[in-house]
């Protein structure tokens, strides 16, 4: 019975769920077997003191690691930070090649309705964990339920999901993590210890980065450098994309160049600075038309207007020529606009919108 | 005879008219063989299809041009069927298909209207072949093939992240059918990503890492606001941006020269102003202009779109009467370009631009404001006709005030 479930609940077709979370296991030592991986899989951490940064949830970790009993945990925070890092790493250490009994990984691409958690999450949740492996060897006595992405769970869902917690809470631990906190059920956050996953300082991102040009045998330049911990803001996950992405930029050549700052500003869509000086004393000129032409011209460009709302929000913040009251005043335009487009308002429009209200904001003087 | 716009794509990443050295970042980018998931962004017409295409030709050879149109059947938790069609290879698989951007379905539209009376349309052939893979397919085929767009992922629905979930899993675990072996993944191309709902986008997040090992997915789209931030985390972010307007002529008048005809850059020029740096609606303009007129003559008309026109007397209607009447027959008329397709937002831009033309500053400034609003409340709701309305009345509001003022002053 036991087997039959395994069987279904972790290789089956319809979920596939945690099928790949061995895969991964098996791959990230074999590294040679498949073609060369992108680096952030390459560079995930294997294990709990490998994880960066994260300091206060790793403290946790690894007293459960030496023995002490697990408390149900949330995992929330921006992406790129190490959630699922952590706690994969996690699992591996806690369990070895015990893991695929031990855990239950599943997230928002499986079907998690009220049916899964009752049937799948519950059975799982019953089966007995022994303290002991098959060879004799100590094995902490309970087993994990990973749901990542809980954020996309339904409310019904994540009621169902609290009984089970309650019920089962000895054997079995639960790990939930998302990027928004606000969409877990409170009866659910407050069962679980919570850890906020902060965007990475500079100089983690920095060392990291470091440590894998290193390894690739790449160079990247001082500024170069400054770039990606700016573009990336804390999110290391893009910052290793884009120094993976600019080292093949500069491997047509022989022997290594150092990566630039232009480089990583053109391939992490940075507006360019000539475009935002253009807009900005465009903008300064009070023409409405002028202003309305630039702007087509710079839609035909393809950078993101989310991009461009933050550059502006960065440079306005930063200028003395401003007046407090004006600088309130474009930076209440910009919030609202940047919130809209999350919402998936149109991007000229909202662009037209800020830009007319700097412009007269301008015009009005400080 | 094809469309120009499908006969003249170039195929090979080297060939590309213009964006160099894009293509030799791509090229560089695939040779590596550990390329990241790619989302690829820029405005339409820009290319970002053609050279998707060429990626992936670069990458398993001409494989990928032996396209099957698939009919995929999927079940939803509550045991409901639905059935999509997608294109695919035995390299890779495509949901959407649309190489027709949104506003360019409507050029496909006006140019069928344009030939429909001058030439007999040629309604026999399987319209399942797609147009890159015959040499020579009637016209009809071609255009047909443009309107029956296969999937995309707007079309799936509420289903769309049960459906893209499926297609990834299947894709990455089918064996891998090259025989010289030489890539260990195989792709998933997504277009129109913007549209995919909230729902599917957040499923899309630990898939997009689970399935790395056998499965890439370069993800296209128009605007990367609508795209969430942790599935923009986990992409190689590669904008292309639209061509220039003297790239465009340059593109236009090779184009041209292939078709043996001979096209004065006085026309080349026209048209790619007014194709607003969309290559795919240039060619097509071009294309229509010959129709309409050959030899070409240098002050040749330019096609306009019925629609533009359109709504641009219905903005001029607005801004002559403001009364319950019209507002009435301004609605009328609202609902004659959305029930022809065209996009609410595109509805917006295009009052917005009219409107403001007979303002002045600080009243520009309000209108501007006006149209963002609603337009965003619009992304909110789904009775788009509502908020283009309600727009409308405040328009008129306002303007009416704003005219008695003025008129105050003499
Ligand atoms: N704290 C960290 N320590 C070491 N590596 C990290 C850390 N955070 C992120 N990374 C790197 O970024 C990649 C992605 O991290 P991970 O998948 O853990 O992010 P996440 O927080 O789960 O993001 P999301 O919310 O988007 O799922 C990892 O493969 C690893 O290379
Ligand atoms: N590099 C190029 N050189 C010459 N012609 C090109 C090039 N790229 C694209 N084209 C032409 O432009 C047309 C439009 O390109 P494509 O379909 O790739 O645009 P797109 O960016 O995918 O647009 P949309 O967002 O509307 O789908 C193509 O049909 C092709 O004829
Ligand atoms: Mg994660
Ligand atoms: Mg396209």
């Amino acid at each position: 019975m036991m087997e039959a479930f395994l069987k279904t609940g972790k290789l089956g077709q319809s979920s596939g769920a945690s099928a790949a979370g061995s895969k991964k296991t098996s791959q990230s030592q074999g590294g040679g077997k498949r073609g060369p991986a992108p680096w952030v899989e390459k560079y995930r951490p294997r294990t709990v003191e490998d994880v960066a940064y994260q300091d206060e949830v790793v403290s946790v970790l690894k007293k459960s690691l030496s023995g002490a009993d697990l408390p149900n945990l949330l995992f929330y925070g921006p992406p790129g930070t190490g959630k699922t890092s952590t706690i994969l790493a996690a699992a591996r250490d806690l369990f070895g090649d015990m893991y695929r009994e031990r855990i239950l990984e599943l997230n928002a691409s499986d079907e998690r309705g009220i049916s899964v958690i009752r049937d799948k999450v519950k059975r799982f949740a019953q089966l007995s964990a022994s303290g002991r492996r098959p060879d004799g060897r100590p094995c902490p006595p309970f087993k994990v339920i990973i749901l990542d992405e809980a954020d996309s769970m339904t409310k019904d869902a994540q009621s169902a999901l609290r009984r089970t917690m309650e019920k089962e809470g000895r054997s079995t631990k639960f790990c939930l993590i998302c990027n928004y906190v606000s969409r877990i059920i409170e009866p659910l956050t407050s069962r679980c210890a919570k850890f906020r996953f902060k965007p990475l300082a500079n100089t983690i991102l920095q060392g990291r980065l470091e440590m894998i040009a290193a390894k690739e045998g790449i160079k990247v330049s001082e500024a170069g450098m400054g770039a990606l911990l700016t573009t990336s803001e804390g999110d290391l996950r893009m910052a290793i994309t884009t120094l993976q992405s600019c080292a093949r930029l500069k491997s047509g050549g022989d022997g290594p160049e150092a990566i630039t700052e232009t480089d990583v500003s053109e391939l992490s869509g940075v507006v360019s600075k000539e475009w935002l000086d253009r807009i900005m004393s465009t903008l300064q000129n009070n023409s409405y038309f002028d202003m309305e032409n630039l702007l087509q011209e710079f839609m035909c460009e393809g950078y993101s207007i989310s991009q461009l709302i933050h550059q502006i929000h960065v440079q306005v913040v930063q200028d003395d020529h401003l007046s407090d009251g004006q600088k309130s005043q474009i930076c209440e335009a910009l919030a609202v606009s940047e919130s809209r487009l999350l919402d998936g308002a149109n991007e000229y429009l909202q662009l037209v919108d800020i830009s007319s209200t700097m412009m007269s904001t301008f015009a009005k003087g400080a | 005879m094809s469309l120009w716009v499908d006969k003249h794509r170039p195929k090979k990443l080297s060939k590309m008219d213009y964006h160099a050295e894009l293509s030799d970042h791509l090229t560089r980018l695939v040779s590596s063989g550990d390329f990241p998931h790619l989302l690829i962004h820029g405005p339409s017409g820009a290319g970002k299809k053609t050279r998707v295409m060429a990626l992936l030709r670069e990458l398993y050879g001409h494989g990928v041009d032996r396209l099957r149109i698939e009919h995929q059947g999927f079940e939803t938790p509550s045991k409901k069927k639905i059935e999509i069609l997608t294109i695919a290879s035995n390299y890779h698989i495509e949901v959407n298909a649309s190489d027709v951007g949104i506003y360019d379905r409507i050029v496909i539209q006006e140019l069928i209207k344009t030939m429909a009376s001058s030439q007999q349309l040629n309604s026999e052939g399987d319209p399942r072949n797609h147009p890159e893979k015959q040499n020579n397919p009637p016209m009809g085929i071609a255009l047909k093939i443009g309107l029956e767009l296969p999937v995309n992922a707007s079309d799936v629905g509420i289903y769309d992240r049960i459906v893209i979930q499926e297609l990834i899993k299947t894709m990455a675990s089918s064996q891998q059918l090259n025989s010289e072996g030489q890539r260990d993944f195989k792709v998933v191309v997504l277009t129109e990503v913007d549209r995919l709902t909230k729902d599917a986008q957040h499923a899309l997040r630990r898939t997009m890492e689970k399935y790395m090992a056998t499965c890439r997915i370069l993800l296209v789209t128009n605007s990367t606001s609508k795209v969430i931030p942790a599935i923009r985390s986990r992409c190689l972010n590669i904008r292309i941006p639209a061509p220039s307007v003297n790239e465009v002529m340059r593109v236009l008048q090779t184009v041209a020269k292939k078709e043996g005809c001979n096209l004065p850059s006085e026309l080349a020029q026209k048209i790619s102003e007014k194709s607003q740096r969309n290559l795919r609606r240039a060619i097509l303009l071009t294309e229509a202009c010959k129709v309409q007129q050959y030899p070409f003559k240098n002050d040749q008309d330019v096609m306009d779109l019925d629609w533009e026109v359109f709504l641009k007397d219905t903005a001029q209607q607005i801004v002559q009467e403001q009364s319950p009447k019209r507002l009435q027959e301004v609605r009328g008329r609202l609902y004659e370009l959305l029930t022809h397709c065209i996009p609410p937002d595109v509805i917006f831009i295009g009052l917005h631009k009219e409107l403001v033309k007979n303002c002045d500053g600080e009243l520009r400034t309000e209108v501007t404001h006006l149209a963002s609003q609603y337009e965003h409340r619009l992304t909110q709701g789904n009775k788009s006709i509502y908020h283009l309305e309600a727009f409308v009345a405040k328009f008129m509001s306002i303007y009416m005030k704003f005219v008695e003022e003025t008129m105050g002053d003499f």
